[in-house]
């Protein structure tokens, strides 16, 4: 613990719970329409591009590539070290992205167009989908 | 066309002190700048028919809020057909669209509109917050996140400067975009600050002195992030017959921008280069005449300097990937440009007035009043915008009179 950074923890309900706890078998999953395909985040309670009501969280191949970066210095949690924050895009889906970090190598080093692999972090009742580095 | 727009001006405007800690209550500070806007307006109390103010009171702090109608509408002792008040909308903007929306449906003939900040104060000696982040940095507890926060807090992205970084890096990785660009951003709001009494900063800064601050998050250094204050703006909305009976001229409102076609999410926007400003801005164009050849002076929002360069794409003066360009070298947005520009010396410099600095601005550079700084050629159509990220109004006002 003592070389994780202070992180605030989600307030888990009932629309949310499946994707701050899908890390616990190492997939990262979004709620997806069994309709039309199509992938919903942050959940929603109907499909808003077909109107399907049909929705299961899938799993997805947890790699994707990094949208853009910024590598933070301000102390907002009392942490000291700059840190990679990055959007993260999905070969599943045009347009779908999470805000993450990520962890595993040096934060300047980290790129546009980078790709990365999916890398929980848990906490509590809660596996933070982080990112690293991964092979092209 | 008979746009409801036109059916208004902006009759006064009003601020009352403003600086980096005056300790004085949103209230009393709101009655002064109130109490200036109405006399200016050429009216009294009594004439105020209508209140609006953005956000008011309603759950967030204070110190952003400002005090609610109910607080302004008891204190100064008004009778209103129509109040209003709250944080969705057209950003800081919506509150003054939804008096020219007031006046122009005829609820109302004379609507005071403010915004009241103490975020300087709330501040005291403490460095700047993020949204829920720990009470004493890591030392405190935190609440867990809910809401659409929890998609960016729990990743440490704590504050607006960090999710709209991403958004500023993308620019630079797609279009070329470099920090010495960006720069001319603060340096030009400083310069213009200089002539400003108003503004709390106001020595002279150089690109020595923008790149020598410290980083906050790439790629925005400190000069980047507008400068939390205490202070007040008001202004009048009247109905358009009223500016014959004011001693100076008067902003005619001439279109507004409030669309949002987009996905309102810091992330999830369609585009990530330009996000809301995109939507309101074409929305501006599409309810006038007028052309962004025909703008004077731009008020474009810049609570952080990126803000504003999204807005000048987004509403037309360059096109899309090219602010950085645009602003290269900074002589096309000085007082004497060809696009005179945050002439306040805006948010970066003047203070963070929260979006109601600009339109205070716009109206003085149209009446020809805003002293050392004041444009030299003709101001006849002033562009402001507001807001930027998931939410943006912009409005375009002309002179009557």
């Amino acid at each position: 613990m003592s070389d994780q950074p202070f992180r605030v923890l989600p307030a888990l309900d009932d629309t949310n719970r499946f994707f701050w706890t899908s890390g616990e078998d190492g997939q990262l999953r979004f709620l997806r329409c069994q309709d039309c395909g199509y992938y919903l985040h942050p959940p929603l309670p109907r499909c808003p591009e077909c109107g399907g009501r049909d929705l299961t969280p899938d799993a997805v191949s947890g790699r994707g590539e990094v949208y853009s970066v910024t590598i933070n210095h301000q102390s907002w949690d009392g942490g000291t070290e700059p840190y990679a924050i990055v959007l993260v895009t999905f070969p599943e889906q045009e347009g779908l992205r999470l805000t993450s970090n990520v962890i595993g190598c040096q934060s300047d080093d980290v790129h546009i167009g980078m790709p990365v692999q999916v890398a929980f972090e848990q906490r509590d009742d809660v596996w933070f989908p982080l990112f690293e580095p991964a092979a092209s | 066309m008979t746009d409801f727009e036109r059916r208004s001006v902006i009759s006064g405007i009003g601020q009352s002190a403003i600086g980096r800690r005056l300790y004085r209550t949103g209230l009393d500070l709101t009655i002064e700048a109130a109490l200036r806007a109405i006399a200016d307006a050429g009216l009294t109390t009594d004439d105020i028919d209508g209140i609006a103010t953005y956000p008011g009171s309603g759950g967030i702090g204070e110190a952003f809020s400002g005090p609610g109608t109910p607080e302004v509408q008891d204190a100064l002792r008004l009778k209103v057909n129509w109040h209003t008040g709250g944080l969705e909308g057209a950003a800081q903007l919506a509150a003054v669209i939804n008096a020219v929306m007031a006046v122009g449906a005829g609820l109302a003939r004379h609507v005071l509109v403010y915004r009241t900040v103490t975020e300087a104060s709330a501040q005291g000696d403490g460095g700047r917050q993020g949204i829920g982040a720990p009470s004493g940095g890591g030392s405190g507890k935190a609440p867990k996140m809910g809401g659409s926060f929890q998609w960016s807090i729990p990743m440490r992205a704590y504050s607006a400067a960090n999710w709209l970084a991403l958004v500023a890096n993308r620019h630079f990785h797609e279009f070329g975009t470099t920090a010495e660009q960006m720069a001319m951003i603060p340096i030009n709001a400083r310069r213009n600050a200089g002539l400003n009494p108003q503004a709390v900063y106001r020595d002279p800064m150089t690109l020595d002195d923008y790149f020598a601050a410290r980083m906050i998050t790439t790629p925005f250094r400190l000069f980047d992030c507008d400068a939390p204050v205490d202070g007040s703006t008001a202004v009048v909305v009247s109905v358009a017959e009223h500016a014959s009976n004011v001693d100076h001229p008067v902003a005619r409102v001439e279109a507004v921008g409030t669309a949002l076609r987009g996905r309102p999410s810091w992330d999830q926007f369609d585009d990530g280069t330009s996000m809301a400003a995109r939507d309101a801005g074409a929305h501006l164009w599409s309810r006038t005449d007028l052309t962004p050849a025909d703008v004077d002076i731009a008020e474009l929002y810049d609570g952080f300097s990126f803000l504003t360069m999204t807005w000048l794409e987004a509403l037309g003066f360059c096109g899309k990937g090219e602010s950085g360009p645009f602003i290269e070298g900074g002589r096309r947005i000085a007082l004497d440009g060809e696009l005179p520009l945050n002439t306040h010396g805006g948010q970066l410099s003047a203070g963070r007035l929260h979006g109601f600095g600009f339109i205070h601005e716009a109206c003085l550079q149209l009446r020809g009043a805003a002293g050392e700084r004041q444009v030299r050629s003709n101001v006849e159509v002033a562009a402001v915008a507001n807001g930027g990220g998931p939410i943006a109004g912009a409005m375009l006002l002309t002179r009557e009179g």
